[in-house]
């Protein structure tokens, strides 16, 4: 198990350095990188002084050292716009996306899981076809146009909930929501194919003909084994969520990384935009890391 | 298998494609999605030869006029924008450019992901490892974060757009490809046709690429309404498709400001891409079933029961 975890890890570990090798390429191979960091109305004299000091008039392998250097001790400079460590401003809105998808993922589970196995309980029921009614809203509606239809009913039609912001509980409501379906309708999809297949295994049977209940046996017997495909899919939604926190946050002016990296690339911000595609990356890292230790803990037949 | 004449190969393609329009009405679902498809493609063909004035053309008096008036002409049906355009020759002009860069980037990750996968799959080990350990950098980082980072420091034109969202779905037909060919090099007919002396160029594609070609189909249908979506979100955020060219994203996003007046500015966009979305998938679960030989026979089975 050991040396699977170790390959895994050096696996990730490779994609983390390819990132920072593509975004260093990008950033000073594609014209003048100046235009990156300083703004559209930067005079040349500025600019020069720019290349002067931040050493872009260097040989490239060298501007490519002192790039791998700073990344990996986590410094990017300052953000323009905020005038503080970028790291520092990624963080803070970093937490603020953290919470938002572990809330929704926390729910996401809970009731894909619920639903899901009931769904597979009885193929053609009532829950089935919610299963597969949310499953392809969930792959056919766009978060945005969502947001913003929910918006104009809930808060501005009816007035249920606030339009944008964070302070109440109230004002989560709808982020978590939008955030929730798409996710939601994949991994119950999940669920449900592996629990009817789990159903219909020896033990189940078994379980059956020694007179257990219904609801045990889906709840206990079925679901334990029906997990494995789960959590491999409820660890890609997690890593994808972030594509959605980007919409979401926009929307509903929330103030996470995915919202702080828009209006950063829109400002032109380039210290923060790549302090938080480093972020990023490294925490969609640990979390794939967790994820293969958790595939191995779980299942006992896999013995890498 | 290359001593037949003539004109029978072409009758049985005719009568399997008799045989598809048959499966195709078996499932109603499926057909109104493709009779949808046919009208927004050729939308998207037609609509900016046709519409390209009336679409563009400004009348601040008609300025977000409401929908379901019919006073101002067919155009206006839908109502109008902010600067009195119709909403719906807009939308039929911006089917075009929604439509485009989807194709063109379903079509060069399928092009590019299944010779990566057919080599992957059919090549030695360490050429296989390489062309896999590539595929997984590109999958652990989410799609629409890395559009972000390119679009961000190249310029947001259609082809790049293409070219980022191709590249970030090349790892969905590589692996798809590559699993396939790893299980059917292993068959009978494939093993058949290397001890006959057949080449390996001559069994990749002769004997592999058609068994693999219906699930690539399959899948790429799917991802089209995928690639749709991200398209549109990458243009609602402002780093996509820029005015004055518009697709349906764009619609959305250039609504936003006057969401609570006037909600039609958003509304049908939205409701277009939708409409798209869920026909490409409801398609999508007709070819899973018709394209497969061994599940044909659900499709069949309930045309003889009508």
């Amino acid at each position: 198990m050991k040396t699977f975890i170790r390959k895994r890890a050096v696996a990730s570990g490779l994609s983390l350095i390819g990132l920072i090798v593509l975004v260093f390429f990008l950033s000073r191979l594609t014209g003048d990188p100046t235009s990156l960091y300083l703004p559209v109305d930067a005079s040349l004299e500025s600019r020069e002084q720019f290349r002067e000091i931040h050493g872009l008039n260097d040989p490239i392998l060298v501007q490519f050292f002192h790039y791998a250097r700073d990344v990996l001790s986590l410094d990017f400079g300052d953000s323009i716009r905020k005038a503080r460590p970028a790291l520092q401003v990624v963080l803070e809105a970093f937490s603020w996306t953290l919470t938002l998808a572990a809330v929704t993922m926390l729910l996401v589970t809970v009731a894909a899981i619920i639903f899901g196995a009931l769904a597979a309980s009885r193929v053609g029921g009532v829950f089935d076809r919610i299963a597969t009614f949310f499953s392809l809203i969930g792959a056919s509606a766009p978060d945005f146009w969502i947001a913003i239809v929910a918006i104009v009913f809930f808060s501005v039609y009816l007035g249920w909930v606030p339009t944008s912001g964070t302070g109440t509980v109230w004002h989560w409501i709808l982020p978590v929501a939008v955030l929730f379906i798409r996710p939601f309708g994949l991994i119950l999809q999940v669920v449900r194919g592996s629990m009817i297949s789990s159903l219909s295994s020896a033990y189940v049977k078994t379980a059956r003909a020694k007179g257990v209940g219904p609801r045990p046996i889906i709840f206990v017997h079925a679901l334990r084994n029906a997990m494995l495909p789960v959590i491999t899919v409820i660890g890609d939604q997690a890593a994808g969520m972030l594509n959605g926190a980007v919409v979401v946050e926009t929307i509903f002016g929330f103030p996470g990384v995915g919202k702080l990296m828009i209006d950063s690339i829109l400002q032109r911000d380039f210290a923060v935009v790549l302090a938080s595609i480093m972020v990023t990356a490294m925490a969609i890292f640990i979390m794939n890391l967790l994820i293969d230790l958790s595939y191995a803990v779980l299942d006992p037949r896999i013995r890498y | 298998m290359t001593e037949t004449t003539p004109d029978v190969p072409s009758a049985a393609g005719q009568s399997r494609f008799r045989r598809l329009a048959a499966m195709l009405w078996a499932d109603k679902f499926a057909l109104v999605a493709m009779i949808f498809l046919i009208v927004v493609l050729l939308c998207a063909i037609l609509g900016p030869m046709l519409l390209d004035n009336l679409a563009t053309r400004q009348n601040l008096r008609g300025r977000n006029a409401p929908p379901f008036d019919l006073t101002r002409g067919w155009a206006f049906v839908l109502g109008a924008d902010a600067l009195g355009r119709p909403l719906l020759a807009r939308i039929i002009v911006a089917a075009r450019n929604t439509i485009m860069v989807a194709a063109g980037a379903v079509a060069c990750s399928l092009l590019i992901g299944a010779a990566l996968g057919l080599v992957a799959g059919y090549s030695r080990r360490g050429l296989s490892q390489a062309i896999m350990r590539l595929a997984d950098v590109i999958m652990s980082f989410p799609s629409l974060l890395m559009a972000v980072i390119v679009l961000y420091m190249l310029s947001a034109s259609v082809t790049n757009l293409i070219i980022v969202l191709a590249i970030t779905r090349i790892p969905i037909y590589l692996r798809t490809t590559r699993a396939e060919v790893l299980e059917l090099r292993e068959r009978m007919f494939v093993q058949a046709a290397l001890v006959m002396g057949a080449s390996a160029r001559r069994i990749v594609f002769r004997h592999i690429l058609p068994m693999v070609l219906p699930t690539l189909l399959t899948i790429a249908t799917l991802d089209f309404a995928f690639v749709m979506l991200a398209e549109s979100s990458l243009s609602f955020l402002g780093i996509g498709i820029q005015p004055p060219e518009i697709t349906w994203g764009l619609m959305v996003s250039q609504g936003r400001p006057y969401l609570t007046h006037a909600w039609w500015l958003s509304f049908w966009p939205g409701l277009a891409i939708i409409l798209t979305t869920l026909s490409l998938n409801l398609l999508s679960n007709w070819m899973r079933v018709a394209l497969d030989p061994a599940q044909r026979w659900r499709l069949e089975m309930g045309k003889k029961n009508d």
